[in-house]
């Protein structure tokens, strides 16, 4: 194995300074005592982490995301537990075509979703419902669902399945108290990559959301488009380290690595 | 046991896009909204007005200079961590990585931050007498182009750590060991093997580029529109939805021929390769 160079390590100090500066400047200036943007400031004070508090539109689009969150990625994992069981026992026609419906919305461009869901909403009057945007965010996150289960799914022992059936256990018992037990690094990875990926959506629910069902992407990105103050920072702050609380989780669930760059 | 999943797929994303693609062959009136008259008119505006093409060329562009930016910077990054001690490298994978995670929001959020005429960028210039004046990056291509290599680069280390987790380090060895200098090997031997991880970053880096939607939205502005942006002024402030359907179906159209023709192409190349 090769050593890095001087050169090489100059260069990776400035790629992890590129990398980390914006979230450094976010979260420097969130701390700020003035009413506006100032960095480096003198003056250092929690009132901006003080004042999400009496933001009311900025707690209550982030209990939506939260409750939308929860419910997205239950959902979308409850769809990929059976989807990704068939996928990996069974040998059916259309198995591969089914694999690549399930996870195309990777390769659809979140705008044309968001038009599509527009639309879709505006000619069955759905829009403004949380239980249809619910499902908007089900479709976004599956790909995510569906390849931690997968991956989970493929590695399994079957043989344990067929001790409990001949030993006597029901099918659904055999189900709940073996097969989901199992599968539960990959159901519970991949729960809470759909919950972020959906908590941070931003573009396809941009088209869809209305003042009733305002996310918390969609009303930060509202907010920065007008005006960029020291609330927006705090803001962003919190959902750094609340990113960052859940990768920890993340990795220790089912290793971080495998969540990034896995393919399943 | 997939027949749930399929269903909510069937009516929550075909019928939608099926719905956008009619939509993008309705006549549009000022006047009276939608019509219900059925022509390829608006996407001959798309091809023919330049307003439109200069959007699509602008958004081409963009995306090609994010492209070859993430390689230029992030290959390198990839193997420099590559050569990194056991926990070493797991942490700095983990700080490009990490970002992945956290909102585009808040990634823009803090480029805007550190590019405004009196952000950090500009005031550590000027303060060791690099530059005069404040550079504008805010509202310019430079400034939503820096944004976004920090938005695209982690998807090109990715693509690169998993061809080089395949790569054998014993075939470098061997090269070394047969008396090839170290550039000799890099370029003969690791480089064409890390080729394809290179080549299908790229593909992921492109074609998420050219449908970025919050990076160029917030420090492009108004002036500097893209694909996504048109198409989300089309829908939310002209109005002028069949137009707006017409730009989403072409970036959809355009993003599946580049994704599925690229790996198409990459695989047929390299199967030729090995086989060779």
């Amino acid at each position: 194995m090769q050593k890095n160079s001087p050169l090489a390590l100059v260069y990776h100090a400035l790629f992890i300074t590129f990398i980390l500066a914006p979230l450094a400047v976010v979260v420097a200036v969130a701390f700020t005592d003035k009413g506006f943007i100032s960095f480096p400031t003198d003056g250092l004070s929690l009132r901006w982490f003080r004042a999400i508090l009496d933001a009311t539109e900025i707690m209550s689009a982030f209990w939506f995301s939260a409750k939308l969150g929860l419910a997205a990625a239950s959902i979308a994992i409850a769809l990929a537990v059976p989807a990704a069981l068939a996928i990996t026992r069974y040998r059916f026609a259309g198995r591969e075509v089914l694999m690549a419906f399930f996870m195309s919305p990777l390769m659809i461009p979140h705008v044309v979703l968001g038009a599509a869901f527009l639309r879709f909403f505006n000619i069955a009057g759905l829009s403004g419902s949380f239980f249809w945007l619910m499902f908007t965010h089900v479709i976004c996150i599956m790909p995510y669902a569906l390849r931690m289960v997968l991956s989970a799914a493929t590695g399994m022992n079957r043989e344990i399945e067929h001790a409990g059936l001949s030993l006597g256990a029901s099918r659904s018992t055999v189900f709940l108290r073996i097969t989901v037990p199992m599968l539960m690094a990959g159901i519970a990875g991949g729960w809470m990559l759909s919950f972020i990926q959906s908590f941070d959506e931003l573009t396809m629910t941009v088209f869809v959301a209305t003042p009733g069902t305002m996310t918390l992407p969609v009303a930060m990105y509202n907010h920065i488009a007008q005006t960029i103050d020291p609330l927006v920072t705090s803001v962003s702050t919190v959902l750094i380290v609340g990113t960052l609380v859940l990768m920890v989780i993340l990795d220790k669930l089912v290793g971080l690595e495998k969540v990034l760059i896995g393919k399943g | 046991m997939s027949g749930p999943g399929l269903l909510v797929f069937v009516t929550m994303l075909l019928a939608p896009l099926a719905l956008t693609a009619i939509l993008s062959l309705n006549v549009f009136n000022g006047m009276e909204g939608i019509q219900s008259v059925y022509s390829l008119k608006n996407y001959l505006e798309i091809f023919s007005d330049s307003y439109y093409l200069e959007i699509f060329g602008r958004t081409a562009l963009m995306s090609a200079i994010v492209t070859v930016l993430c390689v230029v910077l992030g290959v390198p990054e990839t193997l420099i961590i590559s050569r990194m001690r056991g926990r070493w490298r797991g942490v700095f994978l983990l700080i490009i990585l990490a970002p992945l995670l956290i909102s585009v929001v808040v990634r823009t959020l803090g480029w805007s931050i550190l590019m405004g005429n009196n952000g950090l960028i500009n005031k550590g210039l000027m303060l060791f007498n690099i530059i005069d004046e404040p550079l504008r990056l805010a509202f310019t291509m430079t400034g939503v182009t820096i944004a976004m290599v920090h938005v695209m680069v982690p998807f090109m280390v990715i693509s690169v750590w998993a061809s080089l987790q395949k790569l054998d380090p014993q075939v470098e060895n061997a090269g070394l060991s047969l008396g090839a200098s170290q550039r000799t090997v890099f370029r003969r031997v690791v480089l064409p093997q890390l080729l394809p991880g290179i080549l299908s970053g790229s593909i992921i880096v492109f074609a998420l580029s050219a449908s970025a939607f919050a990076t160029p939205a917030l420090l492009g502005g108004r002036r500097l529109k893209v694909v996504a942006t048109a198409a989300y002024d089309e829908f939310l402030n002209t109005l002028n939805w069949p137009l707006g359907a017409a730009i989403a179906v072409v970036l959809l159209v355009a993003n599946i021929i580049i994704i599925v023709g690229c790996n198409r192409w990459i695989e047929r190349r390299f199967k030729a390769v090995f086989e060779g």
